[in-house]
C-alpha cells in the first residue's frame, strides 16, 4: 500500500539502513520508536505505516501510535498517550488504544511496558540502598605511590627503629623492675652511690652486729669472688637493703641454675629474668667501695 | 673504539673523540688546549677540539650522539673518582684535623620544613591536645572499645584480616556488615559504648581502604591500605598474639596533623600495656606512609633486644581527616589529600 513493502525492499534484509546494527547472528534496529529492538519486517517503524510503541520519559510511560492517515504530516505523525502509573491500568489503556490492531503490535507493546516498569522499580530500590561510589584510579599515580612506598619502607628501617625505641624505653625505666639487667642497675646505683657514700658507710657500721657471715674455703678462686661481689654490690646498691646481703650468697646459686635453665628453655619471660651474672666488669669505683666495707661476703660452701 | 674515525679529521671538529665538558665554566679551554696538544703529537682518543657552545644533544646522528654521551659519562665518572681519591688522600694526610665527613643527602634530610611541625614545648599544642576529642581518653576517663567491620559482601581475605586485627587490638569486636549505612551504625555504636569504628573497605577481593572513626563525635580518618600481609604469609613469625595488652610505638609523627593522627592511633589501645605479654604494636610514619607492625620482643641483655614479628602488617596512607563522625557529603574536612597541590614536590611531606 503506502510504500511499506517498497521501503522494506530498500532497507530490509541485506540492504543498508542507517539504524541497522549487524552482528554475526542478528540484526538490531537503533530506531527509538522500535518496539522490539530487532530489525524485522514487522518491527521496523519505517516500513510499517501503522505502528505503536511504549517509551519511558522521566519515570512515566507513554504510548506512541503512528497511523497512516498522518503519514503526510511528519511533525504530528506520532500520537503520544500518557499511560497510567498503575501497571494493570496501563495494560488496559494499551488494550483500549490499540483495539483492533494486529496482535503482534499489541503484544509487543505490553511486553515492552512490562520491561520498563520492572526496571523502573529496580531503579527506585537501588536508590534507596547505599550506592557504591566508584573512584577511578590513575594507573600512573598508583605505580608512583607503590614505588614511593617501597622506598619509604627501605628508608624506614623498621626493625632498627623498633629495637632502638624498646631499648630507650628500657633505659628510661618504663618497664620498672621486670628486667634486672646489671648495667642499668649499676649506672643508676653508681649515681646514687656517689651521692650517698657516707650515709651508706654509716649504715654498714650500724648493722654489723646482726649480720651473718660466710667464710670461704682456701681453694676458693678470686675470679668467682669478684663476680659474686659484683652481684652483692648490685643487690646492695639497687635495693639499698643490707639485709639481703647475707642471703645473696645462697640466692646466687639458685639464680645461676635458674638462669641456665631459662637461657636454654627460652621462657616467655612471665617470671622476671635476672640478667647475666657471668660478666666481669672493671668498675674501679666499686672496688674502692668494697675496700671500705668491713666484711667480705663470700660464697657459701 | 671508533677506529675509522681516528683517521678522519673533519674541519669543524672531531666529534667522536671530543671530550665533552658539561659546564662551560669548568675551564674547557685548558682541556682543549691540552687535548689539542696531545692530538698533534699522537692520534689518541682524547682529542677534543670543539667550540665552547657545543652540546651533545645537537648531534643529529643517533649513534654518534649516543657514543658522545657515553664518553661524557665516562669522563664524569673519572672526574668523580679522582675527586674522591684526592679527598681521601687529603683526609689521610690531615689525620685528626680533617674536616668531618659530609653527611649524604637523603630525602629526610632535604625535607621541606613544615610550618606545622610540633615543638615539644609548645603550649598552644599542649592546650589543644588537652581539650580535643581525645582528651577523654588521655585523661583516662574512657577505655577503648573498637568495632571492626567491612564494606558490603567482604571476601575471605578481608574477613581474615578483620579477624587478625581483632586479635591485635584488645577489646575489638568484628561485626558483619549487612548492607547497613554507616550513618545509622554510628549512633547505635555510641549507645553501646564503643569508642571506635573501623571500616575496612574492599576492592577486588583485597582490602584497600580504612575508615577510622572515633566515636563520641570524634574525627574520622580515611586511609588507603596497601601491602596487607596476613599472619600465615609472614616469614619466620611467632605464635599467635596473646590476650595481653600490647605496647604502642608511634614514630615520626611530627606535624600537627601527624600528632592528631598519632593520637588517633594511640587511643585505639588501652592505657596500661601489660609488659608481661611483651608485645608491641608499631605505627611508623615515613614519608607520609604509616607502616603498622606487630612484634613480640625479648630483651637478651641491656643492649640487645630481639623482635619477632607476629600479627598482620599493612601500610596506611592518609587520604582525609574529617572533623566529626563519618559524613562524606556534609562533613567538615580538616585535611584532604589533593594530589596536584600536595604531590608536586618530592621533598614535602605532611604527616
Amino acid at each position: 500500500m503506502q510504500h511499506d513493502d517498497a521501503i522494506w525492499d530498500l532497507i530490509g534484509n541485506d540492504n543498508f539502513c542507517s539504524y541497522k546494527v549487524k552482528t554475526k547472528t542478528q540484526q538490531f534496529c537503533r530506531n527509538e520508536y522500535n518496539v522490539t529492538g530487532l530489525c524485522d519486517r514487522s518491527s521496523c517503524p519505517l516500513a510499517n505505516s501503522q505502528y505503536a510503541t511504549v517509551r519511558e520519559e522521566k519515570g512515566l510511560c507513554y504510548l506512541y501510535v503512528k497511523v497512516i492517515e498522518r503519514a503526510a504530516f511528519p511533525a504530528h505523525m506520532w500520537e503520544k498517550v500518557k499511560l497510567d502509573r498503575n501497571y494493570a491500568k496501563a495494560l488496559e489503556q494499551i488494550d483500549e488504544n490499540l483495539i483492533y490492531w494486529p496482535r503482534f503490535i499489541q503484544h509487543k507493546c505490553k511486553q515492552r511496558l512490562t520491561k520498563i516498569t520492572q526496571y523502573l522499580i529496580r531503579i527506585r530500590k537501588l536508590t534507596l540502598k547505599r550506592q557504591r561510589k566508584l573512584v577511578p584510579l590513575s594507573r600512573k599515580v598508583e605505580r608512583r605511590e607503590k614505588r614511593r612506598e617501597e622506598k619509604a619502607l627501605i628508608a624506614a628501617q623498621l626493625e632498627n627503629a623498633i629495637e632502638k625505641e624498646l631499648l630507650d624505653r628500657l633505659k628510661q625505666g618504663t618497664y620498672g623492675d621486670i628486667y634486672n639487667f646489671p648495667i642499668h642497675a649499676f649506672d643508676k646505683a653508681m649515681e646514687k652511690q656517689e651521692e650517698e657514700t657516707e650515709s651508706e658507710e654509716e649504715e654498714d657500721e650500724e648493722e654489723e652486729s646482726g649480720t651473718r657471715e660466710f667464710v670461704a674455703e682456701d681453694e676458693f678462686e678470686e675470679s668467682d669472688l669478684s663476680d659474686f661481689e659484683d652481684m652483692n654490690n648490685l643487690k646492695g646498691s639497687s635495693d639499698e637493703e643490707e639485709d639481703d646481703e647475707e642471703e645473696s650468697g645462697e640466692e646466687e646459686e639458685s639464680e645461676e641454675e635458674l638462669e641456665e635453665e631459662k637461657t636454654k628453655a627460652k621462657s616467655k619471660g612471665k617470671a622476671p629474668l635476672k640478667g647475666p651474672i657471668r660478666k666481669k666488669r672493671a668498675y674501679v669505683e666499686i672496688e674502692y667501695e668494697q675496700e671500705t666495707e668491713p666484711a667480705q661476703k663470700s660464697k657459701a660452701i | 673504539k671508533f677506529k675509522y674515525c681516528r683517521s678522519s679529521s673533519i674541519a669543524w671538529g672531531k666529534t667522536k673523540k671530543v671530550k665533552r665538558k658539561v659546564k662551560p665554566d669548568e675551564a674547557p679551554v685548558q682541556e682543549m688546549d691540552q687535548a689539542e696538544g696531545e692530538e698533534t703529537e699522537k692520534k689518541s682518543v682524547s682529542g677534543p677540539c670543539f667550540p665552547p657552545t657545543f652540546s651533545v644533544s645537537e648531534i643529529k646522528n643517533k649513534q654518534r650522539r649516543h657514543a658522545m654521551f657515553l664518553k661524557l659519562k665516562e669522563e664524569k665518572r673519572k672526574q668523580k673518582l679522582e675527586l674522591k681519591k684526592k679527598k681521601k688522600k687529603e683526609r689521610k694526610a690531615l689525620g685528626d684535623q680533617a674536616p668531618p665527613k659530609e653527611v649524604p643527602k637523603t630525602i629526610e634530610n632535604q625535607r621541606i620544613y613544615d610550618e606545622t611541625t610540633v615543638n615539644p614545648e609548645d603550649e598552644e599544642v599542649a592546650f589543644d591536645e588537652g581539650t580535643d576529642e581525645f582528651s577523654a581518653y588521655f585523661s583516662r576517663l574512657t577505655n577503648p572499645k573498637v568495632l571492626i567491620t567491612t564494606s558490603d559482601r567482604p571476601r575471605g581475605r578481608t574477613v581474615r584480616f578483620c579477624e587478625q586485627l581483632a586479635t591485635v587490638i584488645p577489646h575489638a569486636h568484628v561485626y558483619y556488615r549487612r548492607g547497613l549505612a554507616l550513618k545509622r551504625v554510628i549512633p547505635q555504636c555510641v549507645s553501646r559504648g564503643f569508642t571506635y569504628v573501623m571500616v575496612i573497605n574492599e576492592d577486588r577481593k583485597v582490602p584497600n581502604g580504612l575508615v577510622l572513626c572515633h566515636l563520641p563525635d570524634g574525627p574520622t580518618a580515611h586511609f588507603k591500605v596497601s601491602n596487607v600481609r596476613l599472619r600465615k604469609e609472614m616469614k619466620r613469625r611467632g605464635k599467635d598474639p596473646t590476650e595481653h595488652v600490647p605496647e604502642v610505638i608511634l614514630n615520626n609523627f611530627s606535624t600537627r596533623l601527624g600528632h592528631s593522627i598519632g593520637r588517633l592511633f594511640a587511643a585505639l589501645f588501652p592505657h596500661d600495656p601489660q609488659f608481661v605479654g611483651r608485645q608491641v604494636a608499631t605505627f611508623h610514619n615515613q614519608r607520609d606512609f604509616i607502616f603498622f607492625r606487630f612484634h613480640r620482643y625479648i630483651f637478651k641483655n641491656e643492649k640487645k633486644v630481639g623482635i619477632q614479628e607476629l600479627g598482620p602488617r599493612f601500610t596506611l596512607k592518609l587520604r582525609s581527616l574529617q572533623k566529626g563522625t563519618f559524613d562524606s557529603k556534609f562533613g567538615e574536612y580538616e585535611w584532604v589529600h589533593k594530589r596536584h597541590e600536595m604531590d608536586s614536590s618530592r621533598r614535602k611531606f605532611h604527616l
